[in-house]
């Protein structure tokens, strides 16, 4: 990288770099809620452990915006080769949380190869699509290559099993292919086939993954069971109402009767403390953050860039609407995190270096 | 860049910008979807999802209010209520029921609390109400429970106030007994709650209502496994008032003593008050086993028990009063005027009437009888011609007079009227007309005459006061928890009956020969310093003809017949009025007289008469003028 040019301290995005931050920000303030219990009790140690990661997160952003962001292209394999062998590992030396092996500890952080994978699928996506596609678009054969490359990271997250991360590497998989310039036949084949495939892909889910979807289709067929987490989050967050019960004052959260509420469902505590008005605030910074990836991906310089930046806002998306649909009871239950909200080190790193490559795409745009 | 492929249809490189395009298209739609979900959740739907929160977090508790106590006249305990720890099961708040009720029970040393669960819930138990599955616990089985709450979810120690009966079975047919209230109950009374208490039976059941007082409540707020966080709100719970009884703890455990292990009953009452002093019923139950809920298998037994020991045989025994009603014949006689006390019969020891036989109880006849000898030696064939003077009519009108064939209105359910026939009665019962022959039995207190030892006992009490009907009554006043007197009971008279009091004299001097002179029937009954009267009286239990009259021992138990005494003192000033049966006993004198006696002792002894503080040792008539003539 060529030395620091005063254009891309000029041409910082500031926007997205605070809009970023804003979110962070009410993710660290909903960790306070979701791990209250009392003034005598404190801040929890996982809110300090939180903010650290926003720092860390921050400086990576930082970071990420200053590199040219064409020479990830170069590394793009690489990256996708050591995140598929992180994911290997994880299935030998992994520590299980809740009966699933997801995490590698490495000290100071439990490092989940699975967000890594998100960042690496995109990068090695991008990098096959960013060549013109042919005429009428991206055929058939033309999709075998990345088929293949989703498929070795999709089926290693889902014997994890993590069937939400798996769900994120299809969608976003599926967008940038949508993007980059799919055969609209090819569209409807792949709809198609998705709709013969749902059935038999019942019989690879495990018991208590079709548990969920069935309790999601109708909730009180187990109130204690599967069902039990919708109709909790749903109840924290109706009786928010409009305006919220107040900070801290959260009680389907301060008496645990959410669960997973610093992760999964940390969207509840939130919605449960600031009502209606604290959603839609959320809501709204998303769809910032979101318009603002499109609105660069959209005036970045080239394919490449272009498509980068889609992956990137596409996981935000793909991931907000999953997590706010499940934890309203649009959705049946998948563990996707909220991004740049829920706590856990990993998966804010990755959003937020990939919100730094967002910012060095728009920045670039002015220096070539 | 267009071209026509060989079907003839434009292919061109598709575009970023309107790939862009569709793609937000889409992500707008969606987060339009969700903000929309977002307002149904938190503005439409907020009501009935707060109030979800709140039920989810706030335990109702009712706080059952402190039954009232019972006591005697003299404020001395007869029930109370005492602290009982029970273990109960908030299904709903147990993540996994099973372990919880596996370590549950391990711990308790228990099993089949799941059933009671599955039981409860087909009963129709709303979520989040608790299931006792263990009760009383012993003090380690507590203390075992509250050591280990953390690994039983859902589980909690609930202290239940339990009715207590001090003396076991003393008087368990006048207290009675509480019992869980029913589904039915339910539906009829809006402040009752499933596993309240509710009285079953006796003054439990009569005096509801006093001894209730108002449940309170709680709401206290728990967390999701069920851990009891803070209380909320309170509101006090107002406890019952206490039934300070008539009956003295001392008089009514010595009737039941005497009554021993025969099956009968006694009853005592103040003759100037009504108020009941003591009232026995043999063979009783122990009240304390309803406490709680009895075991179905308790419940049949005392059910299908052929001796009854559910019934209160003074208000709902119904027997043939035998010669005691002799003391009605007399009244009814005099009153009418178809006789005075000098008119006097011939008993041959028995009379033909039709084309049988009446006979007299003594064989070789009494002889010349006018009514004081009567009276005293018990004579059939004298009354049986009082009878036929009077005509059944005429008995069965003083009979109402004086309180038979109707209910006493003594506070307990169930009461008997007993039957006092008359010629409109078997008119109406048999549709038949009345034959004089049956008189004769009527006379003697036999054939349809039944009647209940209350009943007796209140014919004793109105010849001790001169023909006052008082309401037999057994609660004297309602005292708040703190001893406040809340309400007092004076006497209630029901009905006065006319008895020209010269007349009266007649009868209970002749009743008090019956106990003091020599030949008197009911010698057995004598107390020395005290003027006793009294009749006794023999209930035929098997019909037999009036001419074959087998020696009673010679028969089996249950054929033999009922023995009866009636009996009050002091005669000049009674104070005291009773009626007693003892079942299969034979003769009244020697099988009643002596539990009389025993009540009567007891009593003088307790209440010394005035100027007599010590009758036992007093000579007799020490204070009282006695009449010479009496013995």
């Amino acid at each position: 990288m060529a030395a620091l040019d005063r254009r891309i301290i000029y041409h910082f995005d500031w926007t997205l770099f605070s809009l970023a931050l804003a979110i962070c920000g009410i993710g660290v303030l909903s960790a306070v809620s979701a791990t209250w219990g009392g003034k005598a009790h404190g801040i929890d140690p996982l809110v300090m452990r939180q903010l650290i990661w926003v720092g860390v997160g921050a400086a990576l952003m930082t970071a990420a915006a200053l590199i040219d962001y064409r020479s990830l292209g170069t590394y793009a394999y690489a990256f996708y080769a050591l995140a598929v062998a992180m994911l290997l590992a994880v299935s030998v030396i992994g520590h299980s949380t809740g009966g699933s092996r997801r995490w590698i500890n490495l000290g100071i952080l439990n490092l989940e190869p699975s967000e890594i994978a998100k960042i690496a699928v995109v990068l090695v996506m991008v990098r096959y699509l960013r060549e013109e596609p042919p005429k009428g678009g991206w055929g058939l054969l033309h999709m075998i290559i990345p088929a293949l490359l989703l498929a070795v990271p999709a089926v290693l997250v889902l014997k994890q099993p993590d069937l939400g991360t798996a769900l994120i590497l299809v969608l976003i998989t599926g967008t940038l292919i949508f993007v980059g310039g799919l055969d609209w036949r090819m569209l409807l084949v792949l709809m198609l086939g998705a709709l013969l495939v749902a059935p038999v892909g019942w019989h690879f889910l495990k018991p208590y993954q079709r548990g969920r979807l069935v309790s999601f289709l109708n909730p009180q067929s187990d109130p204690l069971g599967s069902g039990y987490h919708i109709i909790q989050s749903e109840i924290a967050i109706g009786s928010g109402g409009a305006w919220g019960k107040g900070f801290l004052k959260g009680t389907q959260a301060r008496l645990n009767f959410l669960p997973e509420q610093t992760t999964d469902f940390i969207f509840a505590v939130f919605a449960e403390e600031f009502g209606f008005f604290g959603s839609i605030v959320l809501l709204g910074l998303y769809s910032a953050l979101i318009a603002r990836g499109a609105w660069i991906a959209r005036h970045a310089r080239d394919r490449f860039g272009t498509l980068l930046a889609i992956g990137f806002t596409g996981i935000i998306f793909w991931q907000v609407a999953i997590n706010i649909g499940m934890a309203t009871g649009m959705l049946p239950v998948v563990g996707i995190t909220l991004p740049l909200v829920s706590y856990g080190g990993s998966s804010l790193i990755a959003m937020m270096a990939a919100m730094g490559v967002l910012i060095s795409i728009n920045t670039r745009r002015y220096l070539f | 860049m267009a071209r026509f492929t060989s079907r003839g249809k434009i292919r061109s490189v598709p575009k970023l910008a309107p790939r862009i395009a569709g793609l937000m298209t889409m992500i707008v739609a969606v987060l339009i979807t969700a903000a929309l979900r977002l307002y149904y959740l938190q503005v439409i739907k907020h009501h009935d999802l707060a109030e979800l929160a709140d039920r989810n977090r706030i335990r109702i508790q009712r706080m059952p209010a402190l039954r009232g106590l019972v006591f005697d006249r003299h404020l001395r305990p007869l029930v109370d209520t005492r602290p009982s720890f029970d273990a109960v099961i908030v299904p709903e708040d147990a993540p996994n029921l099973d372990v919880t009720i596996g370590r549950l029970e391990k711990l308790l040393g228990q099993t089949g609390f799941s059933k009671k669960i599955d039981d409860a819930d087909d009963e129709g138990r709303p979520d989040y109400e608790p299931v006792t599955v263990a009760e009383r616990l012993e003090w380690p089985q507590v203390v075992a429970l509250e050591a280990h709450q953390l690994e039983l979810p859902g589980v909690s120690l609930q202290v239940t106030p339990r009715r207590h009966y001090l003396y076991d079975s003393l008087a368990a047919h006048l207290l009675g007994y509480v019992g869980e209230v029913t589904v039915k109950d339910l539906n009829r009374l809006p402040d009752y709650r499933m596993g309240d208490d509710i009285g079953k039976f006796g003054l439990e059941r009569s005096w509801e209502g006093t001894l209730r007082g108002d449940s309170g409540g709680q709401e206290i707020e728990v967390d999701s496994i069920g851990r009891r966080l803070r209380l909320l709100r309170e509101i006090p719970e107002r406890p019952g008032n206490s039934v300070v009884m008539t009956i003295d703890l001392d008089l009514q455990r010595v009737a039941e003593d005497a009554i021993g292990e025969r099956s009968g009953a006694l009853i005592a009452i103040d003759p100037n008050t009504g108020y009941i002093l003591a009232m026995a019923s043999h063979p009783a139950f122990d009240p304390n086993i309803f406490a709680g809920g009895i075991s179905s298998s308790a419940w049949r037994e005392l059910t299908t028990d052929p001796s009854h020991p559910l019934e209160n045989r003074v208000t709902q025994g119904i027997y043939p009063p035998g010669s005691t009603f002799k003391v009605v014949d007399s009244i009814a006689g005099l009153m009418d005027r178809t006789m005075t006390t000098s008119t006097s019969y011939y008993c041959p020891g028995g009379i033909w009437f039709g084309n049988r036989e009446y006979r007299c109880w003594r064989k070789q006849g009494h002889g010349n009888v006018a009514l004081h000898r009567a009276i005293v030696e018990s004579c059939d064939v004298f009354f049986y011609d009082v009878g036929q003077r009077l005509g059944v009519d005429r008995i069965a009108a003083w009979a109402h007079a004086l309180g038979f064939g109707k209910k006493t209105g003594i506070e307990l359910d169930n009461e008997k009227t007993g039957t006092i026939p008359s010629t409109e009665w078997k008119e109406h019962r048999f549709h038949e007309r009345w034959y004089p022959a049956e008189t004769l039995s009527v006379a003697i207190g036999q054939g349809y005459v039944a009647v209940t030892p209350i009943q007796l006992a209140e014919l004793a009490a109105e010849v001790a006061n001169g023909g006052t009907l008082y309401k037999p009554q057994f609660v004297k006043q309602i005292d708040a928890l703190d001893g406040t007197v809340v309400k007092t009971f004076p006497p209630v008279v029901e009905s006065e009956t006319r008895i020209d009091p010269q007349m009266l004299e007649e009868v209970r001097s002749a009743m008090a020969d019956v106990v003091n002179a020599s030949d008197g029937t009911g010698h057995a009954a004598r107390i020395d310093g005290i003027e006793v009267a009294g009749k006794t009286g023999t209930a035929q239990v098997v019909k037999e003809a009036q001419g074959a009259r087998t020696k009673e021992t010679a028969l089996p138990d249950k054929y033999r017949d009922h023995g009866w005494f009636m009996a009050f003192a002091p005669v000049d000033h009674p104070k005291i009025a009773i009626a007693c049966i003892i079942e299969h006993s034979g003769h009244g004198g020697s099988s009643a007289g002596p539990v009389v006696k025993a009540v009567m002792q007891k009593y003088f002894e307790l209440n010394p008469p005035q100027g007599a503080p010590r009758p036992a040792s007093a000579p007799a008539g020490a204070a009282e003028p006695v009449d010479p003539l009496a013995d």
